[in-house]
């Protein structure tokens, strides 16, 4: 996984709640196993009926075209837990989401690829939000995950708050199995445990 | 100290701490599916790194699977590479895959149960958001994305933090032809889209003592639509009748020392949640979605909301709603014409699902216009069903009878609706496009859906049945 340190980027503003990942990564179809998820980001928000982009979507407006923060609302990432909508972020190269919230395994998922989830409280969330939309994709916001700060135009940083654990793992790129590999004999001794308390558990056979 | 059900199975798995303070969690079944394993057989080969436990991993073909009778890899055309993947990634791993063709074929969520897979105290890991419909067994289940898979297949264990508990309190007599998707949409619809993220949900109250273990796993089915990742019913006399004899359910001297270690899964009388809900039962009616979200909720009988009845955070969401389902506020929902009927789904298309919708449509004809579905969960639930002659039942009164997948769900197989059509769907989530581009679903219970299919209409199952409609 790339470690996360610091993004500076253009921050696009999509203040809504509830965002579902058929949103985000909707099902397309003849994609086969080598999805371009470039493409597959927002596909139905940012094209019309025929085909044709949708200038009225944020990331299709000329100041937004290569941003790499997105500032959204609730439950971000709500539904389905498909890591395509993860992934068709990063293929965009927008590595930092800040949300009031979002959904469990949808965070997860982001924790797991290097794409920093950012959760602000309400205040702190609309004030950057008013920032991010006055500054309307003309100067950058830096974050930085090190000093856990989000700076930029119209104010002066604001702090975030995560986890130290999930720091530690962005910042250290960290390989997720790696990490838990380290723990295998912890593992095998829980399933010599498990085999004489709860012996139906360490086997599965079809009796008929 | 008293322990909750959920402390109880999650301390026994618990295999220890991580460096980054992860709990690492023990899972005992592991099913996967076509969409998101080959990412995982990929990446394991890449890393040459194996599978740890085989044994305790299944695979299904279910998302990407025509549901076209004589159907083969090629029928769905843009499932066939996840199709042959997830085939040859199984052979290479010693997976034990229930293949296209296989008679125990169908939706991970429906196999795994009624093979006995899945068992009370155990826990249960599936790359799909509605892992813990096998919660109604009593099983504590995980839905994951690709890379937390991944990682269950190298090591067996889950990294997560510990969730807080949640008791939901079900009581009361559920009224004729109300069932537990009916209970399930109204919990959504109190407690919204996101009121049980963070909690492991045990659902409990009379009704759910009284509610058979199909409509349990309905019911925990539909909690990752309120943001919950894990909910599950304590296991009781009813959960062991039911896998008593399942293939892979222990059998002889084992069944009896696993019966009498389910006996004590359950919450002990002082133990504490970190949040208590409850709801009566007793005088719901069917519900039906009207939304874009599964919260956007109303009884049979009731009307579009005004905006008016929402808070300013989600007045916004709701209004458009109204604009992509066509809905004006304040119409009433039923005597809207409908285009579009889908029974089947992880949460409602087992046999007694297909039995309730089957019992309304027998002697009756879909009304003109409509195109009915009824795609049976399991390969053996299509089978039950036929023996049982219900996909007569169905085929006479003009629903497609399909092959066993997920189908219109979320449309991965190329099953879906033509823009614009307005569709009574037994499934779990109506978002946007879900169920083909600008395809209007409206969520609700079998019973429900047949009422719909049989008038051409969104209606009230019990006048329909009264003669009123």
């Amino acid at each position: 996984m790339q470690p996360f340190t610091r993004h500076t980027a253009i921050a696009a503003p999509l203040i809504q709640d509830d965002i579902n990942t058929d949103q985000i990564a909707p099902v397309l179809h003849g994609r086969g196993l080598k999805e371009d998820y470039r493409v597959t980001l927002f596909h139905r928000a940012r094209r019309r009926d025929d085909g044709s982009e949708n200038p009225d979507f944020v990331l299709n407006k000329p100041q937004f075209r290569n941003a790499g923060i997105l500032v959204t609302g609730n439950n971000f990432g709500a539904g389905s837990s498909r890591e395509s909508a993860v992934w068709s972020m990063l293929a965009n190269d927008i590595r930092v989401i800040v949300a009031r919230s979002f959904a469990d395994i949808y965070r997860e998922n982001c924790l797991q690829n290097g794409l920093l989830p950012i959760v602000l409280a309400p205040d702190a969330a609309d004030a950057f939000a008013a920032r991010v939309i006055a500054a309307d994709g003309a100067a950058p916001f830096t974050v930085d995950l090190e000093s856990q700060r989000i700076s930029g135009p119209g104010g002066g940083d604001i702090a975030f708050e995560i986890a130290s654990a999930d720091r530690m793992r962005l910042l250290e790129g960290l390989d997720d199995i790696g990490l838990t590999l380290k723990h295998m004999a912890e593992i095998v001794n829980w399933e010599q445990r498990a085999a004489a308390a709860q012996p139906w558990l360490q086997t599965t056979r079809d009796g008929r | 100290m008293p322990k909750t059900l959920f402390d109880k199975i999650w301390d026994f798995h618990r295999v220890g701490e991580r460096a980054d303070g992860r709990e690492l969690l023990y899972i005992d079944r592991h099913v996967l599916h076509e969409l998101h394993a080959h990412h995982g057989f990929a990446h394991l080969q890449k890393h040459q790194r194996p599978v740890h436990r085989p044994d305790l991993t299944f695979a299904v073909q279910d998302h990407t699977v025509a549901t076209k009778p004589g159907r083969n890899d090629d029928t769905n055309p843009s499932g066939t590479a996840f199709l042959q993947a997830m085939r040859e990634g199984t052979r290479r791993n010693g997976i034990k895959l229930f293949d296209l063709g296989d008679p125990e074929q169908g939706i991970s969520h429906v196999v795994a149960p009624e093979l006995g897979i899945v068992l009370p105290g155990a826990t249960h890991a599936v790359p799909d958001s509605h892992a813990s419909t096998v919660g109604g067994l009593g099983a504590l289940a995980f839905g994951c994305g690709t890379s937390e898979m991944t990682h269950i297949l190298a090591t067996q264990v889950i990294a997560l933090k510990r969730p807080k508990r949640l008791r939901a309190r079900l009581d009361g007599r559920l009224g004729e032809h109300v069932s537990a998707k009916d209970v399930a949409l109204r919990l959504i619809a109190e407690l919204g889209v996101a009121g049980a993220r963070g909690y492991a949900v045990e659902y409990a109250g009379s009704a759910i003592a009284a509610m058979p273990i199909e409509q349990r796993m309905t019911l925990c089915n539909l909690n990752i639509e309120m943001g919950g990742r894990s909910g599950f019913v304590a296991p009781d006399d009813q959960t062991f009748a039911w896998l008593a004899g399942r293939p892979y359910a222990p059998k002889g001297a084992l069944w009896d020392q696993a019966l009498g270690y389910w006996r004590t899964l359950k919450s002990d009388d002082d133990a504490e949640f970190d949040r208590d809900v409850s709801l009566d039962c007793s005088t719901l009616e069917p519900q039906i979605t009207w939304g874009t979200d599964p919260s956007q909720v109303v009884g049979i009988l009731g009307r579009v909301p005004d905006p008016a009845q929402f808070d300013a955070s989600r007045r916004g969401a709701a209004e458009s709603a109204f604009a992509y389902m066509g809905l004006t506020p304040g119409t009433p929902l039923a005597g809207l014409p409908i285009a579009r009927v889908f029974i089947g789904s992880c949460t409602n298309s087992r046999l007694p699902d297909l039995e309730v919708a089957a019992a309304i449509v027998r002697g009756r004809r879909v009304a003109p216009g409509v195109t009915a579905m009824v795609v049976p969960g399991s390969s053996s639930v299509k089978r039950d069903a036929e023996a049982a002659g219900l996909d007569r039942v169905f085929r006479d009164a003009g629903f497609f009878w399909g092959e066993s997948g997920c189908s219109m769900c979320a449309g991965g197989n190329g099953d879906r609706g033509a823009p614009g059509e307005r569709c009574v769907s037994t499934t779990n989530r109506n978002f946007e496009n879900r169920q083909g581009p600008k395809v209007r679903t409206h969520l609700a219970s079998p019973a429900t859906a047949a009422a719909c299919a049989i008038t051409g209409r969104i209606a009230d199952v019990r006048q329909v049945l009264a003669g009123a409609i």
